[in-house]
């Protein structure tokens, strides 16, 4: 069962006004099977953790480890995280004119398998998805992200998630730009996943909205670069009729 | 009429600091004159030669293509010239003073002319009226150099004519080592079709400056395409005229420029017969050292052009540090009575965001780099519609990226 093991981890990033530090010790273990919800305002600090998870250039780890099953996360190129069984549904996903979602996910799942995948099951594997996540088969032969709508782009992020199969998956702000059925689609997404059992899944948050459809079993509050409380679904709720404000006051 | 001058940076986030998203003719210079009056003769002693900066030779690297400027008999021992047509086709030899030399060309620089006066005969291609050709005629030039010697000389003419209501493909490839300076006429009928490929293809210390003309029929329709990847300096200028109303012009352009090569493409479409259409896209990829390409697209649409569409649009992909796309898109227009004049220009750096999002799907920084530069190319090679061409220029493209990240993994 994978374990993905986040230690004392501190991240800096280049600004204008020179380094500043975004992670400020980050604890966290998300085991296969898991779901953990993380939840904090704007600018906590949030999306710098899946990013930095991910290995985006932009961030330095100034301090701590990451591990998935034991091995050293923080040394291994983007690439490798991905191989190594790490997935990041990003925020802004980018547009790669001239590159078919049929041909990018193949070759993503190429990459990530060491070989090409038997074509007639991953054609009819790849129809069942789309069909699931209410995608027109046309979607296959557009360019990835060129043109999408907020909603497309979104579900693109969960048909890779739900055909690269990784070990553990991260979910940046997925929520955020979603009507409600686009957000139920997508929800139904992730609950298939989690429930194969053998993923880990991250959900990054800004919302309480998402955690009506998606089950959280940890609910960790991020402020200003760490997490400040742990606790079950029930901590949702109670940051649904309060807001960050407790904590926010704490912190000043 | 609407005229666009429509700046267009990639999608939002991507642009970044030092991106030159467009180069607009009106702010970074003012022509000395009209496209229109600019000089033609076939007298090489009209055009002095030119130091750099003239306003038709201010980006090229004069200074390594003189001997092309002086007027040389071709090398003939040096030079093959291979040619395969379909039947329906003549291949013949035509001389100053037959109908066909002369009637779409006159050079407009030093180097055309030099050709001009170099060439005694030139390759004459016939597509009689009214014949559709099922293959495309192929002709190739092949130079071949001696060890420690300057690449021979080459002064090319070729003269296509393609007759009333007929079609055809004509693809003309340049390979191996040469100093070629060539003009290319291309007569299509009235009602005619023509796709004309041009490929360059040279070995690295090639130079060569080409002048391609174009004289579209009423009614016709002409497909230039311009494949530049081999040579040290390649020049090819395109002009395009109409003879009636109702043409339409299409010109295509795919280029990939390695350390050290300037590659240069100059486009001239003259609208002076009324609803015509022109069509203009070049793409490019730079990489290595001073990588240099130049995109000049100046469209004249004169007063009796009445009806007249145009675009014209440039888009270059630098994929290391240390090269340089220029990019000038010009456009002149004397009636207001025109359906739509626009274009568009970008020069965008290799983007780490597609990097770093195809990466986080678990491909690898060169493949994913494979990805992007065939996803730039892969629109506009498909708008070529020579199969052949299209798969050649693939895998080419492939090659070139394999030079600087090692062969395909997949």
């Amino acid at each position: 069962m994978a374990t993905l093991e986040i230690h004392d981890l501190h991240v800096t990033v280049d600004t204008e006004n020179g380094v500043k530090e975004i992670l400020r010790g980050v604890d966290l273990t998300v085991k296969a099977g898991e779901t953990h919800a993380i939840m904090g305002p704007n600018g906590s600090g949030k999306s710098t953790l899946a990013y930095s998870i991910a290995g985006h250039p932009k961030y330095t780890v100034t301090g701590g480890t990451v591990t998935l099953d034991g091995a050293d996360v923080l040394a291994m190129t983007v690439d490798q995280r991905a191989r190594a069984g790490l997935f990041l549904a990003m925020q802004y996903p980018v547009e790669v004119p001239g590159v078919t979602v049929s041909n990018f996910l193949r070759t993503a799942k190429t990459a990530i398998d060491g070989q090409a995948p038997k074509l007639r099951s991953w054609v009819k594997d790849m129809k069942a998805a789309m069909a699931e996540l209410r995608m027109d088969p046309a979607f296959a032969e557009r360019n990835v992200n060129e043109g999408f709508s907020g909603g497309e782009k979104k579900r693109h992020e969960i048909l890779q998630m739900e055909m690269l199969h990784p070990k553990l998956a991260i979910l940046d702000e997925t929520d955020s730009g979603l009507d409600v059925d686009a957000l139920k689609v997508v929800s139904e997404g992730v609950n298939r996943v989690a429930a194969s059992g053998d993923v880990g899944v991250l959900l990054i948050t800004h919302y309480t909205r998402i955690l009506r459809y998606i089950q959280p079993d940890f609910v960790h509050v991020f402020i200003d670069g760490r997490i400040v409380e742990e606790g079950g679904p029930e901590l949702a709720d109670r940051l649904e009729n309060e807001g960050y404000d407790r904590f926010v006051k704490v912190e000043a | 009429m609407t005229v666009t001058q429509e700046t267009a940076p990639p999608s939002p986030g991507t642009q970044r600091p030092g991106e030159q998203a467009h180069t607009d003719s009106a702010t970074a210079f003012v022509p000395d004159q009209s496209r229109a009056e600019r000089k033609t003769s076939y007298d090489v002693a009209d055009f002095a030669i030119p130091g750099g900066r003239e306003e038709d030779w201010r980006f090229t690297p004069v200074d390594r293509i003189g001997g092309l400027f002086q007027v040389e008999p071709t090398d003939e021992s040096r030079l093959t010239l291979d040619i395969s047509a379909p039947q329906g086709v003549e291949i013949s030899e035509a001389k100053a003073g037959d109908r066909m030399f002369g009637s779409v060309l006159r050079p407009a620089d030093r180097a055309s002319a030099a050709a001009w006066a170099g060439a005694e005969k030139a390759t004459l291609v016939t597509i009689p009226n009214e014949v559709e050709l099922g293959e495309p005629v192929s002709i190739t030039i092949t130079g071949s150099s001696v060890v420690g010697r300057r690449p021979p000389r080459i002064n090319g003419h070729l003269i296509v004519d393609v007759g009333r209501f007929s079609k055809a493909t004509v693809v003309l490839t340049h390979k191996g080592s040469a100093e070629c300076a060539a003009n290319v006429e291309l007569r299509v009928g009235e009602g005619a079709d023509l796709t004309f490929v041009t490929v360059q293809e040279w070995d690295d210390d090639a130079i060569h400056l080409a002048q391609n003309d174009a004289l579209v029929g009423r009614d016709a329709k002409l497909k230039h395409i311009t494949i530049t990847l081999g040579g040290k300096v390649v020049r090819v200028c395109t002009n395009v005229r109409y003879a009636g109303p109702g043409g339409f012009a299409e010109a295509i352009g795919v280029y990939f420029a390695d350390a050290g090569q300037h590659q240069e493409h100059r486009l001239f479409v003259d609208h002076e017969a009324p609803s015509c259409v022109s069509n203009v896209e070049y793409k490019g990829a730079l990489q290595g050292d001073s990588a240099h390409t130049v995109w000049i697209g100046d469209v004249l649409i004169r007063a009796s052009a009445e009806g007249t569409s145009t675009y014209e649009l440039n888009r270059n992909l630098i994929l290391t540090d240390g090269a340089r796309a220029d990019s000038v898109p010009n456009l002149e227009i004397e009636t207001g009575e025109i359906i739509g004049a626009g274009h568009a220009s970008a020069t965008g750096r290799f983007d780490d965001e597609q990097l770093f999002y195809l990466q986080s799907r678990g491909i690898s920084a060169d493949e994913a780099r494979r990805l992007v530069v065939r996803g730039f190319f892969a629109g506009i090679v498909n708008r070529i519609g020579v199969a052949g061409v299209q798969e050649h220029l693939m895998a080419a493209i492939d090659a070139e990226l394999s030079l600087s990240m090692g062969p395909a993994s997949i």
